[in-house]
């Protein structure tokens, strides 16, 4: 709860009246202040300049040196001050935190002294206000980086034990690391550009022998041309089997985009070796042969330039889908113009308007080959038109490629994705636990407010093998847990259950009574089953049933934590669900666990044991099966078996 | 109520400029502020010492340094107080009960007008304040669904984690049995008189209107 809010609390509170006239039990006690003390004014010098603030003021945060008795220790008798010996400037930050119950981040300020003087006013950074937030993160990360930097020179150093595989995969990623590295990365980078240019001298006329015609290199020198393309495959596929070896997760990088490449590489060879040279699929062995040349690609690994143009031309997948889309839409309609146009005109090329695209491409791109050219005065109207627009549509979004790329090469670009996802998740998970963090401590000191009381009534009927100093270690430590306004919002928030006859719990147990009302309710079986995978799958050790009453008190806090488990195997079969409840000594406190019975107990009744054994059934998934559960009390799952 | 002294935040714009624009930058500026009343007025209408109003007016003007609450922010910090569930129905009903002529925002007198009823008032006045704030629409009867609007917000506030597990129906069961108790000659509507002589016979009523006491 928010520092500002809590002087609001009054308010709240005389509003509760608005709901007595409907309560339907009567209402809690309300805390008193023990000792009701004026607000004074505290004087608190740091290096010379005296802040000044209420008591009250300080106290709203108590699990904070200035909220806590820590400060004593800085008290100064003789100026009646605390006296603090450190940075005024940032100590302004920490007091308006608590004035206002926002933790801001000055800019100016360096990042680590700021968070020296946090860690010693006892507060905690994750705090800081949304406004603030932002910033404080970049620089904090920053300031990390900095020193990861600093450290570089360590990170290529060889871990005293790493496994062969891993050394492997260390070299394969950075050449530089060992000289074998290097020499197999050069290695590689020789073969591909080998096996590239075979590639292309095949196809070169060779001298021909003077009575036949021109004849390829590839077809002249084939046995040469073959062993080449052999051996650079052989060098591909042992690289590919080797990397495929050293890969932590093989799964990873066989779907990675440059093992596809290498993939693809080496595959038409094989393919060619499997085929025979048959005359229905030597077209097709033909086209495999095209799939050579993504050898290329595999030179990305040697560049980071290429690696850098592919990475920018995913990224600018949508400015390139714009450009294809405009380019599309200005050809269709200056085809389909110049098609009608030139319809007229005799002899003319344009014979229909997909011939006519092959026309308006070029044109716009300002190619002009000349192959195909208006002959009518429309026709060139509109082809004018279609050169000058194509400049157009074709200018505009390179700048944006343009300026993606060279984007890229900034440090930051691809830290900022990372960094914008991971805060938006961690401030929604801050907001969430700021939220659940007041209702947990509601809850927990409901708990610990019953323990209390059951310390409290036993105390007088039973005797005790603890001693008295156990007894009051004990309270202590748990009185001290809540301030007022927090013993007094949850003096409010009690009232709001005995008004609804309803009670607060927290999700755990919510889905665990969800369960429970799904078993008993015999329609809405099926869901409470399916449901099932929703809770807690966690097994718990389960308690022994076998709790003796005589010992309520030494084991009330090792079992008051979770009161009731459910134990849920995800299978759903043998045993639906086991739950345990601790015979409690005390009535009153199993009557505030579970309130199924309104009537107030006699608090001097001896001890109530409430159970709940379940009976392993064979596996309940047929409907019918849920609409007999309810048939006996031998056939039933649950058996409820409560002595009162 | 007395006259609320609105003050510019730079007085010295008088009528002097005449120009259109003067009046929406009054109307501007003077939704900025708002000063209440001295001390010594509020201490005569109200039941609290000086000490109390100060320390109430402080807490005020911490949250609100316009000088006057406006329902979002009502709704804001009194939903601070109820992590667990959707304070904003109920804080509409209790926004309309503070805003005494209904004018869109509470100022400081309105608020601690309320308080003084809350806290320091007689039972009677206690259980008129109440009747005020069941009564959404003001017109002196309470009927049914004005009832149910009200319980349903009281529900809301409890959120989805409760044991037992909350129903459609437990509001309206909720409803229908404080009607019958109220509504004495069962005309479907709960007059003022009807309210206070049911609350007046049933203990745990009167005894929880002294509760809340000692709050300050």
């Amino acid at each position: 709860m928010a520092a500002g809010v809590a002087a609001w609390l009054p308010f709240a509170r005389a509003a509760a009246i608005g709901w007595m006239p409907v309560a339907n039990l009567p209402m809690p006690i309300a805390p008193t202040e023990k000792n009701k003390r004026q607000d004074e004014l505290i004087i608190l010098n740091v290096s010379g300049r005296r802040f000044q603030t209420w008591r009250n003021t300080l106290d709203r945060y108590p699990d904070t040196l200035l909220g806590s008795s820590e400060k004593e220790f800085f008290y100064n008798e003789e100026t009646k001050e605390y006296f603090f010996d450190r940075d005024p400037d940032v100590f302004r930050s920490v007091l308006n935190f608590y004035r206002t119950g926002k933790l801001h981040y000055p800019r100016y300020e360096c990042i680590s002294s700021y968070d020296e003087e946090l860690a010693f006013f006892g507060i905690v950074p994750e705090i800081i206000g949304d406004c603030c937030y932002e910033e404080y993160k970049d620089r904090k990360r920053e300031n990390v980086e900095r020193l990861m930097d600093d450290q570089e020179d360590n990170k290529d150093a060889k871990l005293p034990n790493m496994t062969f595989r891993e050394t492997m995969w260390r070299a394969f990623e950075n050449p530089h690391t060992s000289t074998m590295a290097l020499v197999f990365y050069y290695v590689t980078g020789f073969f591909i550009a080998v096996s590239v240019i075979t590639n292309v001298v095949e196809t070169v006329p060779c001298g021909s022998a003077p009575n036949q015609k021109e004849v390829p290199c590839g077809e002249r020198y084939t046995v040469a041309f073959f062993c080449m393309d052999t051996a650079c495959v052989m060098i591909f596929t042992v690289e590919y089997l080797m990397r495929l070896y050293a890969a932590p997760n093989r799964y990873r990088f066989m779907r990675s985009v440059m093992s596809i490449i290498d993939v693809v590489a080496i595959l038409p060879y094989y393919i060619g070796l499997v085929m025979t040279d048959n005359e229905d699929v030597s077209g097709a062995f033909v086209t495999l042969r095209v799939f050579r040349v993504f050898r290329i690609f595999k030179f990305s690994r040697h560049s980071q330039g290429l690696r850098i143009l592919g990475y920018t031309l995913k990224s600018c997948a949508s400015e390139l889908g714009f450009l294809l889309f405009s380019l599309t839409m200005a050809i269709i309609i200056f085809a389909t113009v110049m098609f009608y146009a030139e319809k007229g005109s005799s002899s003319s090329k344009f014979t229909s308007i997909p011939a006519s695209f092959w026309y308006t491409i070029v044109t716009m791109t300002t190619l002009g080959y000349g192959d195909m050219v208006p002959k009518t005065i429309a026709g060139k109207i509109f082809g004018s038109i279609c050169s000058l627009s194509g400049v157009l549509v074709i200018a505009l979004p390179v700048p944006v490629i343009v300026s993606n790329f060279s984007r890229i090469y900034h440090q930051n670009q691809r830290a900022d994705k990372r960094r914008a996802q991971k805060m938006q998740k961690a401030r929604l998970a801050r907001i969430r636990l700021s939220k659940t963090g007041s209702s947990n401590a509601f809850l927990h000191s409901k708990r610990n407010g019953l323990f209390n009381e059951a310390l409290e009534l036993t105390q007088l009927p039973y005797k005790m093998n603890l001693s008295n100093q156990g007894n009051t270690e004990e309270e202590k430590c748990l009185s001290k847990s809540t301030s007022l306004i927090e013993s007094q919002h949850h003096h409010l928030l009690h009232c709001l259950e005995k008004t609804t006859n309803h009670e607060f719990v927290d999700e755990q147990y919510y889905q665990q009574s969800y369960l429970e009302a799904g078993l008993q309710n015999y329609p809405s079986q099926s869901p409470s089953l399916s449901s099932q995978d929703g809770v807690t799958g966690t097994c718990c050790t389960r308690r022994s049933k076998k709790r003796h009453t005589p010992l309520p008190n030494a084991s009330a806090p090792a079992h008051m934590q979770p009161l009731t488990h459910t134990h849920t195997h995800q299978q759903g079969l043998q045993e639906l669900s086991t739950i345990h409840i601790q015979p409690l000594s005390t009535s009153r406190s199993s009557l505030n666990m579970r309130i199924d019975e309104p009537a107030p107990l006699n608090c001097q009744s001896s001890q109530i044991t409430t159970a709940i054994i379940s009976i392993p059934t064979p596996p309940v998934t047929t409907p019918e099966g849920d609409a007999h559960l309810p048939a006996g009390p031998t056939h039933q799952n649950v058996v409820k078996v409560s002595a009162l | 109520m007395e006259a609320k002294r609105v003050e510019t935040v730079s007085a010295r714009v008088d009528a002097a400029v005449s120009s259109t624009d003067s009046v929406e930058d009054e109307l501007e500026l003077s939704a900025v502020r708002h000063r209440p009343e001295g001390l010594e007025q509020l201490e005569a209408q109200t039941r609290f010492s000086r000490k109390e109003l100060q320390i109430l007016y402080r807490g005020f003007k911490n949250e609100c340094p316009s000088g006057v609450v406006n329902e979002d922010t009502f709704k804001d910090i009194y939903a601070q107080f109820f992590p667990q569930g959707d304070a904003s129905t109920y804080a509409h009903f209790l926004f309309n009960a503070f805003d005494t002529d209904h004018n869109g925002s509470v100022s400081f007198e309105d608020f601690v007008m309320g308080l003084s009823i809350l806290l320091r008032g007689t039972v009677q006045e206690k259980l008129i304040w109440a009747f005020n704030l069941y009564d959404i629409n003001k017109d002196g009867y309470i009927t049914k669904e004005e009832m149910l609007d009200i319980m349903k917000a009281i529900y809301d506030m409890m959120g989805k984690c409760t044991y037992p597990v909350l129903k459609e129906e437990t509001p309206r069961q909720h409803v229908e049995v404080f009607f019958q108790k109220m509504d004495k000659n069962k005309d479907g509507v709960v007059t003022i008189d009807e309210f206070i002589d049911c609350c007046q016979n049933d203990e745990n009523i009167m005894r929880s209107m002294h509760l809340f006491e000692n709050v300050l």
